[in-house]
């Protein structure tokens, strides 16, 4: 199964990356060649077994409720790329 | 005492200085700040030397001597923290451009420990971009230099962390692990590296690649200064719910050379990987060094080992692509110019912002969890990485460690390997069946082919990390390879 140019330009879009020409052949090779690698987990039966999705015997870690400090609004936007009026200025999202 | 040789002393024995006041603090951190400035123009471990920090934990901990306060285990060690660990107020980059000007407002789990326990932050060291990669290649920046040879890489990703504590650019560094990240510089740089179970240390404030792999460890110059730095690191942390809820023991008890009935398998595929010759040799000859001692050990097989490449390279992509998600120009790091509208603005910032492997990584792992292919590859990996769990609890029935190579080759040269991604990952056959089982694992320096270090694994059951020391004390003890330094 090999990857077409429509597919890879659709990935694309779903990981927000702007590829140029160059980089999608590169990347289609390269995805290509590690989808062929994959083939090898073929080789394997696991129909009865079961998916690990963390090694550690974790779930429904709780805690109480407690009200603490948390960040300043300062705090949260000082690495902001830009800033207006005590939050995160972006784009123009909704047309006036 | 010439500042230099100061340099080449370990934790242990800088911090004892300190503790009978042979040497202050502020010395202690002048002497590495001054090696750093004369030869880290060479090696390029730092991305970010932090001088003001280092003399000012300095001088408050040299108050604290004056006032005859007790002193934290650790007082007066110089540390090096990998660049994917937030440091507040201190540029942290992951070694990405996307992250240029990132300076935390709070401070890893593991940085606070570090502090708390008397360390003396020197820097923040070089990664492969985002930790993806074996060389440090993939930086954004610069690649580091392999201290044994400056014309070959040091592993990766945490290479700046292996390069500092072989260079003697500091005593003790943090790396972080996903698929080998800390085991393979180990064994390039010629120093002690553990990986610890998953779950042992707090991931709080590292920056996430592969969530349910990433783990944080130390490197070493020796065994004790491993358990040293296991002490300071280990045990639950409420900030990170997937960190264990059992009590750290003293790793300090471990350093005994007794290994007495220790049953050490050894699973032969990790011989097979491509393994050099001579790196087999040096394994085998490390065993055999244990039989010496009075354990006992026997051939094995772990046929799942074959899967683990395959295995790796569909979870690590899938949970990077979801992790990397965040990086959109919002709420820190770059914003590309080109910001038009939102979606322009996400496009644009991802692409001037992320580096090839990264990129290669992000679109592996949107292809692996799209709809439609979600079971063929992210459900099916997840199973094969059962299988490989079972494979080890198998042999841990029967063994108290295995012990493989750390990797197939010694350092490569750089470049070497840069243009071809599928030779690259070829450096974590042997350390990414550990990973997806969550199991600790630690290098150590068994020798030297051609000049350069040859590292050995050892593996141990989830949680045994106490053995894992026991037994390369052991062998440290035994041996003078650790004792051997790179002439820079």
């Amino acid at each position: 199964m090999k990857l077409t140019k429509e597919e890879l330009n659709q990935l694309a879009f779903l990981a927000r990356l702007e590829l140029s020409e160059e980089e999608l052949a590169t990347l289609g090779g390269y995805l290509n060649r590690l989808l062929e690698s994959f083939e090898k987990l073929k080789e394997l039966d696991t129909e009865d077994v079961e998916p690990t999705s963390h090694t550690v015997p974790v779930c429904n870690v709780f805690r109480d409720d407690e009200v603490k400090p948390s960040l300043s609004r300062g705090e949260v936007l000082a690495n902001a790329p830009a800033e207006k009026d005590g939050t995160f200025e972006v784009p123009r999202i909704v047309e006036t | 005492m010439v500042d230099n040789e100061l340099c080449k002393l370990t934790a242990h024995e800088i911090t004892s200085l300190v503790k009978s006041k042979q040497v202050t603090c502020r010395e202690v951190a002048e002497a590495f700040i001054e090696r750093v400035s004369s030869l880290d123009d060479k090696v390029r471990a730092y991305v970010t030397v932090t001088e003001d920090l280092a003399l000012s934990q300095a001088d408050a901990l040299d108050k604290k001597i004056a006032a005859g306060e007790e002193l934290p285990p650790l007082a007066g060690v110089p540390w090096a923290i990998k660049d994917n660990m937030c440091t507040r107020g201190v540029l942290t980059t992951c070694s990405s451009k996307i992250l240029y000007n990132y300076k935390p407002v709070y401070d890893a789990s593991v940085v606070q420990k570090v502090a708390e326990s008397g360390g003396i932050i020197i820097g923040k060291t070089n990664l492969d971009e985002f930790a993806m990669g074996s060389s440090t290649e993939n930086s954004a920046f610069f690649t580091t230099k392999n201290p044994w040879d400056l014309e070959r890489v040091p592993g990766g990703s945490s290479g700046g962390s292996a390069a500092a504590v072989a260079a003697d650019l500091a005593a003790l560094s943090l790396g972080s692990d996903t698929g080998g990240s800390i085991r393979q510089p180990a064994a390039f740089c010629g120093v002690v590296g553990m990986k610890p179970t998953y779950g042992r240390v707090s991931r709080y404030g590292l920056i996430a690649f592969a969530s349910s792999l990433d783990q944080i460890g130390p490197f070493s110059k020796d065994v004790t200064d491993c358990a040293l730095a296991m002490n300071v690191i280990s045990g639950r942390d409420p900030m990170d719910s997937t960190s264990l809820d059992v009590p750290a023991p003293d790793y300090t008890k471990s350093l005994v050379p007794d290994v007495k009935g220790i049953k050490i398998g050894v699973p032969v595929e990790f011989f097979a990987q491509g393994v050099a010759p001579e790196i087999v040799e040096l394994v085998w000859r490390a065993v055999e060094a244990f039989a010496v001692l009075g354990a006992e050990y026997k051939e094995t097989s772990m046929p799942m080992v074959d899967y683990g490449l395959a295995t790796y390279y569909i979870i690590a992509p899938a949970e990077c692509s979801s992790n990397l998600a965040r990086y959109d120009g919002v709420r820190y790091g770059l914003r590309s110019s080109d910001s038009s509208d939102p979606l322009t603005m996400f496009k644009k910032t991802r692409e001037e912002g992320f580096g090839p492997e990264v990129k290669q990584r992000i679109m592996a792992g949107t292809y692996a969890l799209s709809a439609g292919y979600y079971d063929a590859y992210y459900l099916k990996a997840q199973k094969v990485r059962t299988l490989i769990r079972r494979d080890f609890e198998r042999l841990f029935e029967e063994f108290d460690v295995l012990i493989t190579p750390t990797t197939p080759t010694a350092a490569f040269k750089i470049g070497e390997r840069a243009g071809d991604p599928f030779a690259m990952k070829l450096n974590d056959v042997c350390t990414i069946p550990a990973s997806m089982a969550g199991i600790p694992a630690i290098s150590v320096p068994c020798g030297f082919a051609d000049g350069l270090p040859v590292g050995m694994q050892i593996m141990g059951k989830p949680l045994d990390e106490a053995l894992l020391l026991r037994v390369a004390f052991a062998f440290e003890q035994a041996t003078a390879f650790h004792k051997q330094k790179p002439k820079l």
